[in-house]
């Protein structure tokens, strides 16, 4: 009996300890990831109980929704003035933390701050920045002569200071990734460097960044699969409409899914716009890791 | 070099610092050329505006209950299921892993509309149980503990255990909780900072009523003409604890950032 016991112990409770995350990341996580697929081939809505079959009715529609090209060109274009001026500058940043510095920690510490604050409250304090009236940047532009912007109303204007709002957030955080992956790098290889008379610049671009690609590659894919779900900044920054903005000049994929799921309460046609969401986050990924792996070889 | 680290304290401070700015002011001050750059007066009368116009102290409360239980049930079933996967040997252990690190990559919008209505069914929705419950386990936290632990725990000592009769929860309770501790306070802070900061889920499931911090912060902020000093001293209500918080332990968490780097 005790034997039978042990061997029970030994051979079955390992799943016991694991049994909690899958039962609630079975109820919570991929139930609802499946069940969207579902929702998405009928006409679903919240005040209705009937539930007809579409098929794939929802995506045809999507595939001519004017709207949702919209948020795609501004989710895409949003991405890329944040990620690219983003991890430039970490790189940039990661480097000058990797020197022999006074106060690491403290140094550090300043770099992870913006990433402490909430998503809500970096959208509140740049909305007031970006202000058409009273904002600070407007101030300055006019100390300087160069006019007045009204950044809400504009594509380009408002996309900008949603972009400045994510790499505010997220370039010390990066930073520091990178500069774990720095610190991996042999000491020696700076020495010697230094001996040829290379450069702080060369130096991280010779010897760096070549030694810290993978991390490199890591931080793209992550970016982007935060890049495609971007929603707080857009929504705050239109003052909590899920609109984005008048003619809708930064309403983003997850602002549009919010707006037909939340406002509308078109669960269909919202799930349709959640797996397409999904879908372009892949493909997203993959194009990436194609890329990435191709400058990898050459 | 110390240039560069001046200009980026400047660039990361500064924003916080001016909301402190607009926070301390009445709201047609702002309205000035040039607007004012030092701290105002108004701070507290804005506080008290602040708490009349949105449940803030109820919001706080609410946000302390979700990230508390989460965070100590994140802590819990990630170190126990790290356990598992970094020490003992069962069937379809590798496969099981594997999908824990690959349901990291899913977004979280993909069954936000499902998951809506499973709370609407269960009459979770609008309680703070429809925050919470979704939150119990993280993926992240299995994998960090299971990193972890398989390192941190030395097989011997565990073999001398089970030959002093230990079974494997005694195991848990004595040698690997104690060992764990460090690996679980990192992950209990990232936990904690995460679901307070938490938005979009909160924002959809809770009411203006019973909100969080950040849903109470989208309310502040909403409406056509938008009060910035009252919108900003939210911001700083919402944003004060967790900084106390940093700066207490900011130290730590760089650490488990960077750790969780290298090996992620």
């Amino acid at each position: 009996m005790k034997n039978f016991l042990y061997r029970m112990d030994l051979k079955g409770s390992p799943y016991l300890y694991i049994a909690p995350f899958f039962l609630v990341f079975a109820a919570f996580g991929l139930f609802p990831l499946v069940y969207t697929g579902w929702v998405s081939l009928h006409d679903w809505e919240l005040i209705s109980d009937d539930h007809t079959w579409v098929g794939f009715a929802n995506y045809t529609k999507l595939f001519g929704d004017t709207y949702f090209w919209n948020a795609l060109w501004n989710t895409l274009s949003i991405w890329v003035m944040s990620t690219i001026p983003q991890l430039l500058m970490a790189l940039v940043l990661a480097h000058v933390l990797n020197q022999r510095l006074r106060a690491p920690t403290f140094w550090r510490m300043t770099a992870l701050l913006p990433n402490i604050t909430s998503v809500a409250a970096v959208a509140l304090i740049f909305a007031q920045i970006f202000g058409r009236d009273y904002g600070l940047v407007n101030y300055l532009l006019g100390v300087f002569g160069l006019g007045h912007i009204d950044w809400q109303s504009g594509t380009a204007s408002s996309q900008i200071a949603i972009s400045a709002m994510i790499i505010w957030r997220w370039t010390g955080n990066n930073a520091l990734i990178y500069l774990a992956a720095m610190q991996a790098v042999p000491r020696d290889l700076y020495a010697a460097a230094s001996l040829d008379g290379a450069s702080s610049f060369q130096q991280l671009t010779k010897i760096t960044i070549p030694a810290i690609r993978p991390t490199i590659l890591f931080t793209v894919i992550i970016s982007t699969i935060g890049g495609m779900q971007v929603l707080a900044e857009p929504l705050l920054f239109g003052g909590a409409s899920p609109t984005g903005g008048s003619d809708r000049q930064f309403q983003t994929l997850s602002l549009y899914l919010y707006e037909v799921g939340f406002s509308r309460f078109d669960f269909g046609y919202a799930s349709t716009a959640a797996w397409a969401m999904f879908g372009i986050i892949v493909i997203a990924a993959l194009i990436n890791y194609l890329i990435t792996s191709r400058l990898r070889r050459s | 070099m110390y240039l560069c680290l001046i200009a980026l304290a400047f660039f990361s401070g500064f924003p916080l610092y001016w909301s402190l700015v607009v926070a301390s002011h009445d709201n047609s001050v702002l309205g000035q050329t040039p607007p004012p750059f030092g701290l105002g007066s108004n701070f507290f009368i804005n506080i008290g505006r602040a708490f009349d116009t949105v449940p803030f102290a109820k919001a706080l409360l609410n946000s302390f209950i979700v990230s508390t239980s989460i965070t100590v049930s994140v802590v819990l079933f990630s170190t126990l299921a790290g356990f598992a996967f970094a020490k003992l040997k069962f069937r379809g252990r590798n496969a099981l892993l594997l999908m824990i690190v690959a349901t990291m990559m899913v977004p979280t919008q993909l069954g936000i509309i499902p998951l809506y209505m499973l709370m609407a069914k269960t009459a979770m929705i609008g309680t703070l149980y429809a925050v919470i419950v979704p939150s119990m386990v993280s993926a992240f936290g299995v994998f960090f503990m299971a990193q972890f632990l398989q390192e941190a725990v030395p097989n011997e000592l565990l073999e001398a255990a089970r030959a002093d009769g230990c079974n494997t929860i005694r195991m848990f309770w004595h040698v690997v909780l104690p060992a764990a501790r460090p690996a679980a306070a990192v992950l209990g802070m990232l936990t904690f900072m995460t679901a307070w900061n938490d938005f979009f889920w909160p924002l959809v499931v809770l009411t203006p009523e019973e909100p969080t911090v950040q849903v109470a912060l989208s309310t502040l902020a909403s409406g056509y003409v938008q009060d910035f000093s009252l919108s900003l001293t939210g911001t700083i209500i919402a944003t004060v604890p967790l900084l106390v918080l940093f700066g207490l332990l900011g130290k730590h968490i760089i650490g488990g950032i960077m750790q969780g780097a290298v090996k992620g």
